[in-house]
């Protein structure tokens, strides 16, 4: 009986702390944005009335939180596809053929992820730059003239901040698709070039089925990841400029904070994040097949 | 056959010309910011391809001394210590309870950390602020003076909490492997619980510890959206991205080219070389466990 009385409390030191930790800074703040949301709250008093859903109703007439969210599902569709499409082809090449210093190019296509988002959207301004910039620069001399293209105006912002995000994302999806390509047993694609196999066949036919899994799990994280770092290179790139023309989701949720509009910017916050819930399982469900195992 | 020996040959000499292309658009833009943190200002109007003309160090005193990056620097040092430290001490415990002791609701907590795992700080750092304001409030009517915001320890606390699902699901997944012999033989000697996780098990997991530091000091270091909104008044201690954030739009009305970048450098060289020594470092580990097995 002391024993147990010994264990309990030793049970209890070790988790109470976590459990608190993270009680008061992940699961309380969590239920105040739904319940926030509900609520009109004065800019610099703790007063709330509750509005019930006006919020929402104001949201969805609002045509900059449209805008946002419009922007938003384009970075996550085409980042996505650009960003899958590269890093399942360079992890391909990387697993399956012999290449001399495959280490160096692993090494080297990871180092954008431990890149702190200000440090490559400083990187991507040198680059983007309208005079002296890298790659204006380089446009010029091939072009043989001038050439002069306003990479952050109204019209390329969205281009300029995907060429980043893809820039900083194909290495951590690569490393992932290498971890289970790599998984995949040998013999299937000898015996798959003895019948005659190409690389092509054997990648469609042996390489995409086994890692299909794997696959499905990189969709939800392509989607959730790509809505919260398009928040945090908009933040750090353009702030949503020129003139709202790069905002997104969570960028307008935020500036709605800084304008004191605190449960209108919550709102916001339920509305992407139940968005992304959806569209997550969305995808999980249209990509739902039978698990290959040879 | 030699047809397609020669086919062969070509799609290897594509191959490597697409992969040292991917290596080429990654590397140069790295290695360019860290050439023009010795480029003098004037160097900025002419070809961005141009190599330095010297070495301009005065860039680095000036956003050490100037631009205050010195002293962002120590605030960074600062909260990322301490708050890897308070993660560790919070995150070992509970995860070998969570995942070795049978208990009154440790399967709920176990699937309270899981959901955690889904909870982005970008969604719920709005309350965390606005909480934290409210406790300051309070606390400045009963005590006088408020502490819980542009206070440098509570952004680590707040950054040890976020931590968390990730943290113990990890260190959870490699205690759920050892078999329970190793605590039934402590006890056996008269070792308390206490003691036979902190002597027996601790030592046991330190490469999941490492790897939990490696990926926490990455996303503490790099963090700048809480360490922006916790930390917003004029007075505050600011951490590095968030003092570079600020230079980046100071300079587009300055133009102090050579002081930015020197920023920049300042922020990426410590992760970069974290970067290079862990990689040497986790081949080694490698070796050595299969030459052990």
């Amino acid at each position: 009986m002391l024993k147990s009385k010994g264990r309990s409390r030793f049970i209890f030191l070790c988790v109470a702390p976590a459990v608190i930790l993270f009680t008061v800074f992940m699961i309380i703040p969590t239920l105040n944005v739904f319940r926030m949301s509900l609520f009109e709250r004065g800019a610099y008093s703790p007063t709330e009335t509750f509005v019930g859903l006006n919020n929402f109703e104001v949201l969805f007439q609002d045509a900059k939180f449209i805008r946002s969210m419009q922007n938003t599902i384009l970075l996550i569709v085409v980042v996505t596809i650009i960003t899958f499409f590269f890093a399942l082809t360079f992890a391909a090449i990387l697993t399956r053929e012999k290449i001399k210093g495959q280490d160096f190019f692993r090494i080297i296509y990871y180092i954008p992820n431990i890149l702190s988002i200000v440090v490559i959207s400083g990187i991507f301004s040198a680059i983007y730059k309208p005079e002296n910039g890298m790659l204006n620069t380089l446009l010029s001399f091939f072009a043989g003239e001038t050439v002069q293209v306003l990479w952050k105006d109204a019209k390329l912002v969205m281009v300029s901040i995907i060429i980043a995000m893809v820039w900083q994302a194909i290495g951590y999806y690569m490393v992932m698709y290498m971890a289970s390509m790599s998984a995949v047993s040998v013999s299937l694609y000898e015996s798959a070039s003895l019948d005659g196999a190409g690389r092509i066949t054997q990648f469609f036919q042996i390489t995409i089925p086994l890692i299909w899994t794997n696959i499905r799990t990189t969709l939800t994280f392509f989607i959730i990841s790509n809505i919260n770092m398009a928040f945090l290179f908009v933040k750090a790139m353009t702030s949503g400029g020129p003139g709202g023309a790069s905002e997104v989701a969570l960028s307008f949720m935020y500036n709605q904070k800084d304008a004191g509009l605190y449960g209108y910017s919550m709102a916001a916050g339920v509305v992407i994040f139940l968005f992304s819930f959806a569209l997550s399982a969305l995808v999980n469900r249209a990509t739902k097949r039978t698990p290959l195992e040879y | 056959m030699s047809k397609s020996q020669s086919a062969e040959r070509l799609y290897k000499v594509f191959i490597y010309i697409v992969l040292i292309l991917l290596a080429v658009c990654i590397i140069v833009p790295v290695a360019w910011v860290f050439l023009a943190s010795i480029k003098e200002n004037s160097e900025f109007y002419g070809n961005p391809w141009a190599l330095p003309m010297g070495f301009h160090w005065q860039n680095f005193v000036e956003a050490w001394n100037a631009a205050k990056m010195g002293e962002y620097m120590m605030n960074s040092v600062l909260v990322t210590a301490m708050a890897l430290a308070i993660l560790l001490v919070v995150a070992l415990p509970a995860a070998y309870c969570l995942s070795r002791f049978k208990f009154k609701g440790s399967k709920f907590f176990n699937v309270a950390f899981m959901a955690g795992l889904f909870i982005n700080v970008n969604y719920i750092v709005v309350p965390i602020f606005l909480m934290l304001r409210d406790g300051d409030v309070w606390i400045k009517k009963v005590f006088g003076s408020a502490f819980l915001l542009n206070n440098l320890f509570v952004l680590a606390v707040v950054y040890a909490a976020t931590a968390l699902p990730f943290t113990i699901y990890l260190l959870s997944g490699y205690f759920a492997t050892l078999p329970h012999d190793f605590e039934e033989a402590a006890y056996i000697d008269g070792a308390g619980y206490g003691k036979a996780m902190t002597s027996i098990i601790f030592p046991m997991a330190k490469p999941s510890v490492i790897t939990i530091i490696l990926f926490n000091f990455l996303s503490f270091w790099n963090e700048y959206i809480i360490s922006m909104t916790l930390m917003s008044s004029a007075q505050a201690s600011r951490t590095l991205p968030v003092g570079l954030l600020n230079l980046m739009q100071a300079q587009q009305s300055a133009a102090q080219y050579g002081m930015m970048y020197a920023g920049l450098v300042m922020v990426m060289l410590p992760t970069l070389i974290l970067y290079i020594c862990v990689q040497k470092k986790l081949t080694q580990g490698m070796t050595v466990g299969g030459l052990k097995g």
